[in-house]
């Protein structure tokens, strides 16, 4: 195997973790350094063991050395309130940010919908919407590619232990967040998300489900087979995405049934929040590391 | 029981817990004719949004006949004694509708969550009880699925975040009293003595008013009805008749108690789409723990995919299914097609 693009995770959480995990596997993605700000944190442990570099000091821990150690891209597993911040310092070295976090301050990608569209902008930070986000924008895209959707909305039902403390004190931030990219990136002229938190046990896996208003009456053909497309698509790397039930057609409400089950990479199998959130950013980046390597992309630094 | 000399303050639920029975379609006309009789009657607190709150205009909840802005402007400037109040689902509304509403007039917002997922309320309880004057409320629904000390520990949480009133739900009309007296008495032990306690109840096993007594002699202050129990499943605990009940008792309401009856006969039972009563499937909900406003959802799927609605919710009962998950009613009930060879 050829080269890779080397990377940093920012958060060594769940989420960072399992996303280490992924990365450990890539062809595209060698990572490098994990950055935490809790010094006996389990994650920067794991992280260590497995040969990175670790630091406790957030981002200013990594950033004397990253260029020499030939960081180009990062992924931002942290929060919303401290990504702009951490964008900010690596962008300086030149770096990619991958944003997993809500801030959205980057363009949105959602890999099955636009990623060649996403990385070909070369812009220094992409967001990766939400897991809800992640989960159903590309249903709203099956949908809205065969015709004008003018209404898109997506129920999330996560289960309580995948719902970590930076989703819940943000959690005006993941309805906003996802409802922007159900127009934006999914391509219904308005959007609307719901979260639920369901506590049962064993937790559930996670469930969405995607209403779409049509414009004029739905094609119902060209609807179910659109959404089977994206479908496939959406498994490349996450193949846990199923179809429950539907496409659902009353009138011109078109309404799918999804349930999302993880890799279990690290995270347990019924986090498929997570694991899809974690899976779309790292294929992302390995689009931008296939650029990189190609050189149809120099990351170039945003320092003044 | 003697709670002669009592002071409660009793909250009408028509004009937010009733817009289920009424498929949200309660017209902004409506509204406030029954607000201005509440306000005569002596009514203290009536609450006003979509039936799932805030922002709950929806495909999956309905789609309201007006927005929460246009019935929160109508009835809140019309109001003399009768204070306004919202419900906000952390998850479905946001602090955007919170400001929103704040600015409509309302002097009380409801942070609703699950009962065992408080810390997600966090984010608007803490705005809002920044907001000078707003009676800032917690609200945990569903308040049957766990034991009294978990609970407990949720509603401090909420205390915690600056609610000033906490409220135990009895979202799906499941409790008895003595579930009521257990949790509503250890919390009164457990919370601060100037945060007040509120008991919401749904009369799906027709213990509306009992449990609403229950939780009055157990230390609550507030209680939730609504007149003729227009609400989800069989309804909110009949105001009337627990303003009735009280009187007898010497329970202080400061709500006129024949005004009360009349505003159920003449204004509220001639809107009823069906009459709000204890049917097969609003029992149902009782019986098996099923969120209150699942009712109608599950009788359209069964009636479409020729199934038994007492079915589908005793399938949501036992799949532990939460306030918010209206979306799964239809999915399951096409998985229970398909199983039964029907689709």
């Amino acid at each position: 195997m050829g080269q890779k693009i080397k990377a940093a995770i920012i958060g060594p959480g769940n989420i960072g973790t399992d996303l280490l995990v992924k990365a450990m596997r890539s062809e595209w993605i060698e990572p490098v350094w994990m950055v935490g700000v809790i010094a006996d944190s389990p994650g920067l442990a794991r992280a260590q063991e497995l040969g990175l570099k670790t630091t406790a000091d957030g981002v200013d821990g990594m950033l004397p050395t990253m260029r020499e150690d030939g960081v180009q891209i990062c992924f931002d597993a942290t929060s919303a309130y401290v990504h702009a911040e951490n964008s900010r310092k690596v962008n300086e070295q030149g770096a990619v940010m991958i944003d997993l976090t809500p801030a959205a301050i980057g363009p949105f990608c959602v890999p099955s919908v636009n990623l060649e569209e996403a990385v070909a902008a070369q812009a220094m930070n992409v967001n990766m919407v939400t897991c809800g986000g992640q989960a159903t924008i590309p249903m709203v895209a099956a949908v809205s590619r065969v015709q004008a959707v003018s209404y898109g909305e997506i129920v999330a039902t996560v289960s309580s232990r995948s719902a970590g403390p930076g989703t819940r004190k943000n959690i005006d931030e993941f309805t906003r967040t996802t409802a922007s990219g159900i127009s934006s990136v999914g391509g219904a002229a308005e959007g609307k998300a719901i979260i639920v938190i369901n506590p049962a046990e064993p937790p559930l896996i996670m469930r969405d489900t995607i209403h779409c208003l049509t414009v004029d009456e739905p094609d119902q053909d060209a609807i179910t087979e659109s959404v089977h497309a994206m479908i496939a698509e959406v498994q490349k790397y996450v193949p846990g995405y199923k179809l429950k039930n539907g496409p659902v057609f009353d009138d011109k409400r078109v309404s799918i049934y999804m349930e999302v089950e993880g890799l279990g990479d690290f995270l347990p199998k019924y986090a498929g929040n997570l694991d899809i959130m974690t899976a779309a950013g790292l294929r992302t980046a390995e689009l931008y590391a296939e650029q990189i390597i190609s050189g149809a992309f120099v990351p170039t630094s945003t320092a003044a | 029981m003697n709670l002669a000399g009592k002071k409660i303050t009793v909250h009408d639920m028509c004009l937010r817990d009733g817009m289920h029975p009424k498929q949200h379609q309660i017209t902004v006309e409506q509204m406030v004719t029954v607000a201005r009789a509440m306000d005569e009657a002596g009514v203290p607190m009536i609450e006003v949004t979509h039936g799932d709150g805030l922002g709950g205009t929806s495909v999956n909840y309905g789609f309201p006949a007006a927005s929460d802005e246009e019935y929160l402007t109508a009835v809140c400037k019309e109001m003399k004694n009768t204070k306004v109040s919202a419900l906000l689902l952390p998850g479905i509304g946001t602090v955007d509708h919170l400001h929103m509403a704040v600015d409509c007039g309302i002097s009380t917002i409801r942070v609703a969550t699950h009962c065992t997922e408080a810390d997600v309320s966090e984010q608007h309880i803490g705005v809002a009880s920044q907001i000078a004057g707003l009676d800032t409320v917690g609200f945990l629904m569903m308040a049957h699925m766990i034991e009294a000390d978990e609970l407990v520990t949720q509603l401090k949480l909420m205390e915690s975040y600056g609610a000033t009133c906490v409220y135990i739900t009895d979202s799906a009309g499941y409790m008895l009293p003595d579930h009521v007296t257990d949790r509503v008495a250890l919390a009164r032990k457990e919370l601060k003595p100037e945060t007040e306690l509120g008991f919401h109840g749904h009369h799906n096993l027709a213990m509306g008013v009992a449990n609403s007594i229950a939780a009055v002699a157990a230390g609550a202050n507030r209680i939730d009805g609504s007149m003729a129990g227009l609400g989800a499943g069989a309804g909110n605990t009949p105001l009337e008749v627990f303003i009735a009940v009280c009187d007898r008792m010497g329970i202080e309401t400061g709500v006129d108690t024949f005004k009360a009856m009349d505003i159920a006969e003449d204004l509220i039972v001639p809107m009823m789409d069906e009459i709000v009563r204890v049917d097969r499937d609003a029992l149902t909900l009782g019986y098996a723990g099923v969120y209150s406003s699942f009712l109608l959802f599950a009788k359209r799927s069964a009636a479409k995919y020729n199934l038994s609605s007492r079915d589908i919710l005793v399938e949501l009962g036992r799949r532990r299914t939460v306030g918010g998950q209206e979306d799964m009613i239809e999915d399951l009930a096409l998985d229970m097609a398909r199983e039964a060879g029907t689709i």
